[in-house]
């Protein structure tokens, strides 16, 4: 479904991104994981074409994006839940969701808003309110449910348990199963090893920009070496 | 008291046109960040635009149908001027795209004479409504209590547009955040088109909606400009309520002006604004700008270096063939670098803030034309000896600038720039109507220098040993430790404050030395000149150093020296010929669009890639 091909991503001339390349396949969750800048979200914006990868290509249900803009990369149909969340704060729930807003697309799961108020009920509960009054937890389930709206084909999830209650993370765990029970696309980036083990069906491994590991989590259960190296537990 | 009530309905029926443009400029810069100077341009085409509406439309569609269409007709030149002009300059640096605005509006001053004339134009009357209705007696416009009337639909029907629609969501998150309004699917560019055509045509809509009161003619859009930055700082950028507020407030404060206070009309409203940012730093309604909230992670900055020997030869060479000059050079050719040293000194000064301080002002003419002034009276009443006077110059202006510098360091961004404006209005407005003191706008005259520096070579000398003098001064500065101070302060106020840099302290410090400088330019330029008159404090004045300084390039320190260079040899040659506003506007934006790093940046961007391209072919 994606395919990101030796791509190489620079902030300013910082070298962050380093021939890394992956495939995500249509109907699987996979955990991108790595410390603390290993280049998790560098990857994440270098599919949405928020930060340009300067060689190398990032092809998406055969359509190559290199060089479009991000709103075209959204319509294409992935979705894009970012690290630091950006709800709009002096927007009400309801708005921010109105933003999130597409037409339906036939490769992908269609979201109502009163379907997601179901996996998210709290958000039904804040409707009303303006994103600067939400908790952290209720932030985050926001900018969810906000992506959602656009009907995406493939999630991108920054980060989703990175500061966020131990509560709110069980409770994310089992959201992130349910979309995948709906048939979407999911790619998270985690530090979090218990967290994406619970999730996820593969795990693929960066560190300084470069792969280091690509496989099921029983694979990466039988080499401990490389947990150890490339992972803070 | 009929009177008094009378004269508050006239306030508030002018209030009308301008809350109208003011919402329109205030749209704009929520979306877009864009400072629109042009925006007074769409106000005056509106005007125009409706007299040949209502003109063309036959019975009884004719003005209030012509009304209409010239909101839509002005909306779609807005949408033109968005994709030709700005649309491939959003990933400049902030505010360079309003050097591409101030080009908009002399291309238009020129387009609007060429096709309507310098004639100024009665606007005609809404049918049915010539009369007046006296109330208390008091003879009031049928038209003006028609405008009241219908200013609150116009409030509530952009409140709607803003707060109920899909359109109106979008644009307030774009607002906030518009790289993730984008990675949501929206398409931005399409987004700033629309919003940056509706707030043009609601200039346009006002511009027509003022033709029984005002008619039309080609100073309009400088005359508005002023009052609409006022209102929209006032009641704080992007609120609409508030920009009603200030509407309304201003143009009451006009009205009551013009009758009780006829001295201080021009002032007037530079004063409230003033008050008001002193007292909420953001405006009655706006909030605070957070740094940082838009999220955009950019290339970081290349930072100043001092030239190479290659850099310093380049200067020396320079130098030497300008101290050359006076042999074989022509008189008029010393005239001509004696303006350009001048107007690269005030460039370099406003540089100096801008680029190193990262504080933009909108207001340089102050110091400017205040060491310009401060020298002049000094000679014109006292009779001082040039050479103190000169000297007086830099000093007033400093003192001057330490003064302003008081109120508006504690503000950042656009109010920054928009208390300075209002302080330098204050400062010009005093030139003006302190007649006794100035003489106005006649000026102060025989203002000439010393016997000994009489004549155009001993001058030429003077000029250039202190206005080179000068440039080098302010450059030295920058590679001190003030200076690194300074830019540390510019890129990240809390990590230089938690180095223990007092950040406003040194920008306050760099403020008064930049106002010294200026003033020292302007000293330059009042002996050389023999005059000194109001212009040189006008907004236009300091609009030019702006231009210059973003057209050389910001992030250079040659930037402003170049960009004044330019400029000055530019205008020699334009001025000449009939439509001259038409070309210079015309060669800003293309410079804009072809050097969006300014002209030094380009150069220098382009003699990089060379080298590289040397480099990897060996």
């Amino acid at each position: 479904m994606l395919s990101v091909e030796r791509i190489h991503s620079y902030y300013g001339k910082a070298h962050i991104l380093n021939d890394l390349s992956f495939e995500v396949r249509r109907g699987e969750v996979v955990a991108l994981l790595g410390r603390n800048g290993a280049g998790k979200s560098t990857t994440m914006k270098s599919v949405m074409q928020l930060v340009r990868p300067r060689q190398g290509q990032v092809t998406f249900q055969g359509r190559e994006l290199v060089g479009e803009p991000a709103f075209r990369v959204a319509k294409c149909g992935i979705g894009y839940v970012p690290e630091d969340r950006r709800i709009f704060t002096d927007l009400t729930v309801l708005e921010n969701l109105e933003v999130g807003r597409q037409p339906k697309r036939e490769d992908a799961p269609f979201w109502t808003q009163e379907q997601l108020f179901e996996i998210f009920p709290n958000l039904f509960e804040r409707r009303a309110n303006r994103g600067k009054h939400m908790s952290g937890g209720e932030q985050q389930m926001l900018t969810i449910a906000r992506t959602l709206m656009g009907n995406p084909a493939l999630l991108l999830l920054d980060e989703p348990s990175e500061g966020i209650a131990p509560v709110i993370v069980e409770q994310m765990a089992e959201t992130i199963k349910t979309l995948k029970a709906e048939g979407l696309t999911v790619m998270i980036s985690e530090q979090n090893l218990h967290f994406a083990r619970a999730v996820a069906d593969r795990a693929i491994i960066i560190e300084g920009g470069e792969k280091k590991f690509d496989g099921s989590f029983a694979e990466l259960e039988a080499h401990p070496e490389i947990r150890d190296a490339y992972l803070s537990v | 008291m009929a009177f008094f009530f009378a004269q508050f309905l006239t306030g508030l029926a002018n209030a009308a046109a301008l809350f109208l443009v003011a919402s329109g400029l205030s749209l704009i810069f929520g979306v877009t960040r864009i400072v629109n100077f042009a925006h007074g341009s769409f106000y005056m085409l509106g005007a125009f635009i409706g007299i040949v509406l209502m003109d063309l439309l036959p019975g009884h569609v004719d003005f209030w149908g012509a009304i209409l269409l010239t909101g839509l007709a002005v909306g779609l030149i807005g949408a033109v001027v968005e994709m030709v002009v700005l649309r491939p300059i959003y990933r400049a640096p902030e505010l360079f795209q309003l050097v591409a605005t101030f080009g908009v509006i002399l291309v238009i001053q020129d387009l609007a004479l060429m096709i309507w004339g310098a004639e100024d134009r009665l606007g005609p009357r809404a049918p049915g409504l010539r009369g007046v209705w006296r109330i208390f007696g008091e003879p009031v416009p049928k038209y003006d209590i028609v405008l009241i009337a219908i200013t609150p639909f116009i409030l509530f029907a952009l409140w709607y547009l803003i707060a109920r629609t899909r359109l109106g969501v979008l644009v307030r998150a774009a607002t906030q955040d518009r790289e993730m309004v984008g990675a949501l699917g929206v398409n931005q560019a399409w987004l700033f088109t629309g919003v940056f055509a509706l707030g043009s045509a609601l200039a346009g809509l006002g511009g027509a909606l003022q033709l029984p009161k005002g008619g039309a003619d080609l100073l309009m859009d400088f005359n508005i400009i002023g009052a609409v930055f006022v209102v929209v700082v006032i009641g704080g950028m992007g609120s609409l309520p508030g920009a009603f507020i200030a509407s309304v407030l201003i143009s009451v404060l006009n009205v009551f002006g013009v009758t009780y206070l006829p001295q201080s009309t021009l002032v007037l409203m530079y004063v409230v604004m003033a008050v008001v940012l002193i007292v909420r730093p953001y405006g009655l309604l706006g909030r605070e700008e957070v740094a940082g909230e838009h999220g955009q992670v950019g290339a970081p900055e290349t930072p100043i270096r001092p030239y190479g020997p290659k850099g310093m030869a380049l200067v020396a060479a320079l130098l030497t063939l300008l101290a050359l000059l006076p042999a074989f050079a022509e008189p008029f050719v010393l005239t001509l670098v004696v303006d350009m040293v001048v107007f690269a000194l005030f460039a370099a000064s406003l540089h100096f803030i801008l680029g190193s301080g990262g504080l933009v002002s909108f207001g340089h003419a102050a110091f400017f034309g205040g060491g310009a002034y401060a020298a002049a009276l000094l000679v014109y009443h006292t009779g001082t000896p040039m050479e103190l006077a000169f000297l007086f110059a830099p000093l007033a202006a400093g003192l001057l600038a330490l003064g302003i510098g008081w109120f508006c360091i504690r503000l950042t961004g656009v109010y920054f720039a928009m208390l300075t404006l209002a302080f330098s209005q204050l400062v010009w407005s005093l030139a003006f109507q302190w007649r006794s003191v100035t003489r106005g706008d006649d000026g102060l005259v025989n203002i000439w220098p010393a016997d000994w520096l009489n004549g155009s070579v001993p001058y030429y000398y003077f000029a250039l040993a202190f206005g080179v003098g000068g440039i080098l001064f302010l450059r030295h500065v920058i590679h001190a430790p003030f200076g690194y101070a300074l830019r540390a302060g510019r890129d990240s106020p809390r990590q230089a404050e938690a180095t223990g840099i007092d950040v406003k302290r040194v920008q306050f410090v760099a403020f008064a030395l930049a106002g010294a400088m200026a003033g020292l330019a302007g000293g330059i330029f009042v002996f050389s000149k023999g005059s000194v008159f109001p212009t040189e404090l006008e907004i236009a004045k300091s609009f030019d150093a702006l231009i210059v300084v973003f057209l050389g390039g910001v992030k250079t320190l040659a930037g402003g020296v170049v960009g004044a260079s330019f400029m000055t040899v530019v205008e020699d040659w334009l001025v000449r010929l009939e439509y001259w506003r038409l070309l210079l506007g015309l060669v800003i934006i293309a410079v804009v669009i072809v050097m969006p790093e300014g002209i030094v940046g380009t150069l220098r961007t382009l003699w990089r890639r060379i080298r590289h391209s040397d480099e990897e072919a060996v």
